[in-house]
């Protein structure tokens, strides 16, 4: 299964971001590089607006992301709820 | 005595690019010069289109508009990316508050019934015309030659976009869903929708990226506007309970007046360029501002009955005034 | 008094269908053929445009609104920089180099972008590609514009930035993207968008702006990774955009796929050469390195464009054409540029340098099966004639290929010792290539390829007429200031002198 991946830059905002996708996609592993932090796992990966609302305790617009969003790889799908990144094969 | 330690005092070996430095001397540029000028690539192109073979990849010719240098229609408001989306970004602050306030307080269904239909039946089937506006000043934007005239071109056309979805929102709040179908149904069918909807699909075929310049922002807009925010939504209508619907339209009675400056500007240095430009531009002033006189009064006569014509006369009085006061003479 | 109801809350995708897909209308007064002329002619066939679907669903407010906050936190960054001398926080002076090729090749291909992006932006039949292109029309020319504003400042202290403006039009190295954006503008919308927005935006610009950017990180030059980045951020909503147009053509009818197909051989082999400036960037210039060339391609090439295309398949779409021979180049082309930069850094406005002992020992660590075999033995008699007192310069001009327009450096797949080189005749006239995949390109359209500008003989030609002085002079070059080798510049000893009065006073 291809991974699909989504990187951030590393800063404050993005580190609850990383957290909630981390804890939401037990496949999904982050990698730390100069600047950024890149998180990736195997065919599919949910963000959940909810999961990071719990972290950061207020209301949170997944068009959030796309603030310190540097790339992404696979179909994306978002709805209010969740952004979600998925590779058919 | 060394204040801060990690300023090290050297001296600069240049103050500008090369480029702006030819233009506007050996000084430090502005923000709006790097980000404008000479930015556009203009010789040695490699491939013609194929999709128009008979035109380069940038080329100035496609438009009867003759200029030395395109660079000389500068933008007065100096927007680049940045200075125009901080703008805007405070002026849909401004909106959203305002679109906020009235939905929170229900102010929208303070509006008389009667009111409320007329505004629907005014601002709803606009917001195709207002995608229209945003097509053509696309295509000004990309096949209009030299970087201070088309970038203005393309903000607009965004801005365009945004007016129409501001208008859509307006539907929805004061009709939900049905009365944007009922205002495409009113642009694509009813008589006194056609006139209008004619002319814009008629721009639509223009190609000239300056005459659909002069066609869509100076003329149409320039007449539209005005009398669409500032005499029937701010004035008339306002006076008689639609308040809060005036609060809503704000971003296009100020946008309005914004952009009429920077078109006007433009028009202004392309007719002292030369006297064949200034014939030209004489030429299709008349042309469209005939069609677009003739377009909106039937839509406007369905709010302003037998005031419309005299309205649209003052329009077009005032649109020529800030052209004369530009200097061209139509 | 009519009761009126609160509206019901819409959701995310009704609200964006209606405001924006229904904004359109089916023209009747005017034909749509002559409303939008060039849909037709590449063989496309769309029968429903209503079924392209923008996943990212952004409305003009909401666009301005985000892009605002990261325009702000970007000026403030690029201002804080110039205040404080930020170009004395880079790691070394050399590293200059790879900006000043970013600011003269690849800034103007974000401004053909922004152009190529509003023409299709007006161009497409459907409302909702339409407002997608038009956005990333105002996108591009955000990066054409805050990678000028960024660079700047440098330019102010260092050579080699000042007349970006035309070198990009004249000098020979820049011809290699502006062919590329040129060759991409002049196809129709349909195959603009598979070049620029899925070959280009999807496959392979992740490789120029994140590990090269996360490098410029690693380097200190925080004013070009916070444009980067915050230009990638951009691209994130451009790859999207890239590959919902690949499916959406590869969906709509299925006689789309041999004529997408024929697009991703060409454009991923186009976007490939043009990469390998960005490889020699990665490989030679980054005084401190993230990663090799060779390993992102690695994760952003093979892994992440294999992913791609093992998901396309269900479409018939295979790996482009050259997919295994670029693979193989990975591990070579960044080292034929350097050594071709190198030996042709006269006619640059950049500064080109011998690798030291210690960047020749990452090289071998990092190509453990070809650097040392290949490329250090060139190094080091390119190194002992420079000690020698004798620099190795050639001036003989480079072939260019007539394609890509890169210098001929590259060799044969399979054989690292044998110089790749191919010709065709063509109505009488003989062109040259660097591969079989950039001869490829030309004889599908030849027609369009015997237009290529070549900026080699246009060194003989007016108003240079031979004259190497006169052509400098025409490409903004100045000799001795802008050109050369690092060690012994003018960047070189003001870096090191601003250096150290920087830590004498701190």
């Amino acid at each position: 299964m291809s991974n699909v991946f989504i990187a951030f830059q590393a800063n404050e905002d993005t580190r609850p971001i990383v957290e909630a996708i981390l804890a939401d996609n037990p496949e999904a592993q982050a990698e730390d590089q100069p600047a950024m932090v890149r998180v990736f796992a195997p065919g599919h990966m949910t963000i959940n607006r909810s999961s990071i609302e719990d972290l950061i305790g207020r209301d949170f617009d997944l068009q959030e992301l796309h603030i310190n969003l540097i790339t992404l790889s696979g179909h994306v799908e978002e709805d209010e709820e969740r952004l979600t990144l998925s590779w058919d094969a | 005595m060394q204040i801060d330690l990690k300023t090290v005092n050297i001296e600069p070996k240049r103050k500008a690019f090369d480029h702006l430095v030819r233009r506007f001397g050996d000084k430090p540029a502005s923000r709006y010069q790097e980000a404008s000028y000479d930015i556009q690539a203009t010789e040695n192109l490699h491939y013609r289109p194929t999709w128009a073979p008979e035109q380069e990849l940038y080329d100035p010719t496609i438009s009867r508009i003759v200029m030395a240098d395109w660079h000389a229609l500068k933008d007065p408001r100096q927007y680049y990316y940045n200075s125009y989306v901080l703008t805007r970004a405070r002026q849909q602050e401004a909106a959203e508050g305002a679109f906020a306030l009235v939905e929170s307080r229900g102010l929208h269904l303070t509006v008389p019934e009667e009111m409320r239909e007329q505004i629907l039946d005014l601002l709803v089937p606009l917001r195709h015309a207002a995608w229209g506006a945003n097509q053509n000043n696309v295509l000004v934007s990309g096949y209009g030659f030299g970087t201070p005239f088309t970038q203005p071109c393309l903000y607009y056309g965004m801005d365009c976009l945004a007016v129409a979805q501001y208008l859509s929102r307006i539907g929805l709040m004061l009709g939900g869903v049905d009365a944007l179908a009922r205002g495409k149904a009113q642009w694509m069918d009813n008589e006194e929708w056609q006139p209008l909807r004619r002319l814009v699909e008629d721009t639509l075929v223009v190609r000239d990226p300056f005459e659909l310049f002069i066609a869509q922002d100076v003329v149409i807009d320039g007449l539209l506007y005005p009398l669409i925010y500032d005499s029937i939504i701010d004035g008339r209508m306002a006076q008689n309970g639609a308040a809060p619907v005036s609060m809503l339209t704000q971003f296009m009675t100020d946008w309005g007046k914004e952009t009429r400056k920077w078109a006007i500007s433009v028009v202004k240095v392309a007719a002292a360029e030369s006297e064949a430009n200034a014939v030209i531009i004489g030429e299709w002033f008349r042309t469209w501002s005939e069609r677009a006189m003739a377009a909106l009064l039937p839509v406007i006569a369905k709010v302003m009955g037998e005031d419309a014509d005299q309205l649209l006369a003052g329009g077009l009085d005032d649109l020529k005034a800030q052209l004369a006061k530009a200097g061209v003479s139509l | 008094m009519d009761m009126q109801v609160k509206q019901p809350k819409l959701g995310i995708k009704e609200r964006y269908s209606l405001l924006t897909r229904d904004l359109g209308w089916e023209p009747s007064y005017q034909a749509k053929e002559k409303i939008f002329p060039y849909t037709h002619y590449e063989g496309i066939k769309i029968h429903d445009w209503d079924k392209w679907e923008d996943p990212f669903r952004l409305t003009m407010d909401a666009y301005w609104k985000y892009q605002a906050e990261k325009e702000r936190k970007f000026y403030a960054i690029i201002d804080a920089h110039a205040q404080n001398n930020g170009h004395l926080n880079i790691t070394d002076g050399r590293y200059l180099t790879a900006i000043k090729l970013f600011l003269q090749a690849i800034s103007p291909g974000e401004y053909a972008a922004h152009k190529g992006f509003a023409r299709i932006g007006r161009e497409f039949e459907g409302v909702g590609t339409q407002v997608a292109c038009q956005m990333q029309s105002l996108d591009e020319i955000r990066h054409a514009q805050t990678q000028i504003h960024a660079m700047s400042n440098y330019n102010k202290f260092y050579n080699g930035f000042h007349s970006f403006a035309d070198a990009r039009d004249r000098i020979w190295y820049t011809s290699v993207p502006r062919s590329f954006f040129d060759d991409a503008m002049s196809g129709g919308p349909f195959e603009f968008i598979t070049a620029i927005g899925f070959a280009f935006e999807y496959v392979l610009t992740n490789l120029l702006f994140v590990p090269f950017m996360s490098g410029a990180a690693y380097n200190g030059d925080m004013a070009t990774v916070t444009f980067g980045f915050s230009a990638q951020s951009d691209e994130a909503r451009h790859m999207t955009l890239g590959l919902e147009c690949i499916k959406f053509m590869l969906e709509q009818d299925p006689d789309n796929l041999p004529i997408v197909q024929k697009w991703l051989d060409k454009w991923f082999w186009r976007g490939m050469r043009m990469l390998t400036l960005v490889g020699a960037m990665m490989d030679y210039m980054l005084p401190k390195r993230v990663m090799s060339w060779k390993e992102a391609w690695q994760v952003y090439g093979v892994e992440n464009g294999g992913a791609l295309f093992n998901d396309l398949a269900r479409y018939g779409v295979r790996v482009p054409k050259g997919w295994d021979v670029a693979n193989e180049a990975a591990e070579h082309v960044s080292h034929q540029l350097m050594l071709g930069l190198y030996q042709w850094c006269f006619g640059t406005s950049f500064h080109a340098w011998i690798p030291s002992e210690e960047d020749m020992a990452w090289l071998s660590e990092k190509y453990p099966d070809t650097f040392d075999r290949y490329y250090r033995p060139r190094w080091d008699h390119i190194r002992k004639m420079a000690e020698a007192g004798t620099p190795y310069q050639n001036l003989g001009l480079a072939q260019l290929c007539n394609t890509c327009q890169l210098p001929a450096v590259f060799t044969e797949p399979g054989d690292p010792t044998t110089h790749c080189h191919r010709e065709v005749e063509f109505e009488g006239e003989t062109y040259h290539f660097c591969s079989d995949g950039c001869r490829d390109i030309f004889l599908e359209e030849p027609q369009k390829y015997v237009q290529s500008w070549l900026p080699m003989p246009q060194l003989f030609a007016e108003p240079n007429f031979g004259d190497v002085g006169k052509w400098m002079e025409w490409v903004g070059l100045k000799p001795g200031v802008d050109n050369g080798d690092y060690h012994g510049s003018q960047d070189e000893a003001s870096f090191e002198a601003w250096k150290k009065h920087q830590s004498a006073t701190a």
